[in-house]
């Protein structure tokens, strides 16, 4: 009987032959990370925990990424715990304000995390990293401070569902898009616990950004992680990247699933999360002209190069609404680096949009663009939970960075083949 | 381990931005969090929770981030223990680890009101009704998650492994 990505990354790492699913294993870890909000309790549980250094200070990194550059003197205070740590421990893993970016698209970048890896960060979109192929998941503070104390973590094989996406997505249509379609379906606890393994000849069509976005969310899903076995295009992006070698690891042909669910790419449009839960999904065309007054693009799902591409396909030459704020926040310095050097930054500031340092703030209505009593938000993030963004009576509808570049200009929720046309959002590939 | 205590029903999906928005995520203090636990939900809910009291839930109770400041403010309120149709798994994890036990028991949410007397035995894996005399099976803590709670949760757990090793 053959086993599933998922669980032969999970046997390797536990030293067995194979695990099952309901199984609970004692599995090795090859990174973990916390990030400012996170990391002061993790650190306080960490030396309550008395074992005085961390398994290897070459697979730990903390990441200021949330309320960052910090926003009140409390802030800053649980951003100077974490530093005085780092100090007195000597990790080399640091990424301080002016060189941090959204930890899960930063550490992918530095190559942190590779094919075949087991990697837990205390932050819930940690599964982020399944597009590499790697099992990743997401804890508390004190689980964290477990795997970073031991270099292990307990954890309960998950059972796995297939996925599988086929035909070509219509312009328009983005991994963000497949991901949400999938929630909208299956609903908000509808991967509990398990896997979501992602599959089929759909994937091909997708960038590398396209895919994250799409692991990233599997914990909107309630997954414990999303992953997707690599090709060519994913060992083309790890490869100059990683910072350790990486194992491939795929599926048996006789793997065993607890489902295996198809779905049709080439028939999905443009869709929309409206409030106030991820799985509340809906076409654009169905919500399209609920009037905005604020649209973000970044986040951890949506703050990539091509997001901010596609977004200033979207821009150029045309101008925000005057009833409405757009933010963009590239995720890292690295993607804001690139954004200016295409000319992007130009096109955002041209039309109207602020433009931040890499910040966590907004999507978790921290800091950087707050919503007020009863504002509307479309936000290319991944939660629109009651309160998430600002006053509890604000509502977010989430969507792909297009959907949201189109809103910013007419003001009113809209489709980008409405401002553009669609074949300016037809894939090249 | 059996504890008793007066009920507060919530829905189902509660997240946990609702359960300790993140604006108050500037602190690991448990009292600072729990002054503002469920403010987003039903601000009236803090303040009718007592020491000892039970928090009787939905489906996928938890979801959303993983911030264990959700667990720690909810038992900083005062609440003894949580049975819900089912919990995040994140959320799962964070609860045990803080000392917050949690029973997954479909009959109670349905059957439990608001102020209802009740009973929760983990190991059984069963809430009792006091109020009204009925009894919901659920499902015991699994034995690992036993484990855990014997050794005091997740820090002694790693103290008494440390040290064996």
């Amino acid at each position: 009987m053959g086993l599933t990505v998922t669980e032969k990354i999970l046997a390797a790492h536990a030293g067995a032959a194979a695990v099952r699913p309901g199984e609970i294993i004692d599995c090795g870890v090859d990174f973990v990370f916390a990030n400012d909000i996170t990391a002061p309790l993790t650190i306080r549980e960490f030396q309550r925990m008395g074992v005085g250094r961390v398994f290897d200070p070459d697979r730990v990194a903390f990441v200021l990424d949330h309320y960052v550059p910090n926003k009140d003197i409390p802030s800053a205070n649980q951003a100077k715990i974490t530093r005085e740590f780092v100090r007195a421990h000597g990790l080399p893993h640091f990424y301080d304000i002016g060189r941090a970016g959204i930890a899960h698209v930063l550490l992918a970048e530095e190559g942190f995390v590779g094919p075949g890896d087991v990697f837990i960060g205390a932050d819930s979109h940690t599964c982020n990293h399944g597009a590499l192929g790697a099992f990743a998941t997401g804890v508390g503070s004190s689980d964290l401070a477990a795997a970073m104390a031991m270099g292990r973590l307990w954890l309960r094989v998950p059972e796995t569902v297939r996925y599988v996406f086929t035909g070509r997505p219509r312009p328009w249509v983005t991994g963000k898009d497949l991901v949400l379609s999938i929630i909208g379906t299956i609903g908000v606890d509808g991967a509990r616990y398990g896997a979501m393994e992602f599959t089929g000849e759909t994937l091909a069509h997708l960038t590398m950004d396209e895919r994250f976005s799409i692991t990233n969310m599997a914990i909107e899903a309630g997954a414990k992680n999303g992953i997707m076995e690599p090709d060519e295009r994913t060992l083309a992006w790890i490869t100059p990247r990683a910072r350790r070698p990486f194992r491939v690891v795929r599926s048996d042909p006789d793997a065993v699933y607890a489902d295996v669910r198809t779905i049709d790419a080439a028939a999905l449009e443009p869709v929309v999360s409206a409030p106030s839960s991820p799985g509340n999904v809906v076409p654009v065309r169905e919500a399209a002209g609920v009037r905005v007054d604020q649209c973000f693009i970044g986040t951890c799902t949506n703050g990539r190069i091509e997001d901010l591409r596609t977004a200033a396909t979207i821009l150029a030459g045309r101008t925000v609404h005057r009833d409405t704020r757009l933010l963009v926040i590239p995720a890292t310095p690295a993607i804001y680096r690139q954004a200016m050097d295409e000319g992007l930054i130009r096109i955002f500031l041209d039309a109207g949009a602020a433009v931040s340092t890499s910040t966590c703030g907004p999507c978790i209505g921290g800091h950087m663009g707050v919503l007020a009593e009863g504002e509307v938000c479309v936000s290319t993030s991944s939660r629109n939970f009651v309160g998430r963004m600002g006053h509890k009576t604000s509502r977010v509808y989430l969507s792909n960075a297009a959907v949201a570049a189109a809103t910013a200009i007419t003001g009113k929720l809209t489709h980008p083949s409405d401002v553009v046309g669609e074949a300016v959002g037809a894939r090249a590939s | 381990m059996i504890i008793r205590g007066r009920a507060h029903v919530v829905g189902h999906h509660v997240d946990t931005d609702v359960i300790i928005p993140a604006r108050y995520l500037v602190t690991a203090d448990a009292a600072e969090l729990a002054a503002h636990v469920f403010e987003d939900l039903d601000p009236t809910l803090r303040e009718r929770i007592g020491g000892g009291d039970i928090l009787v839930a939905g489906e996928n109770f938890g979801q959303g981030s993983s911030r264990e400041h959700a667990p720690i403010a909810i038992k900083g309120a005062g609440i003894a223990g949580v049975a819900a149709i089912s919990f995040a798994r994140i959320f799962y994890r964070n609860a045990f680890n803080i000392g917050l036990p949690l029973l997954e028991c479909p009959g109670a949410h349905g059957g439990v009101r608001d102020g209802d007397e009740v009973e929760i035995d983990f190991g059984a894996g069963t809430v009792r009704n006091v109020t009204r005399g009925e009894r919901y099976g659920g499902q015991p803590i699994p034995q690992f998650m036993q484990q855990l709670v014997d050794a005091g949760g997740i820090v002694p757990y790693v103290r008494a492994r440390a040290g064996r090793s």
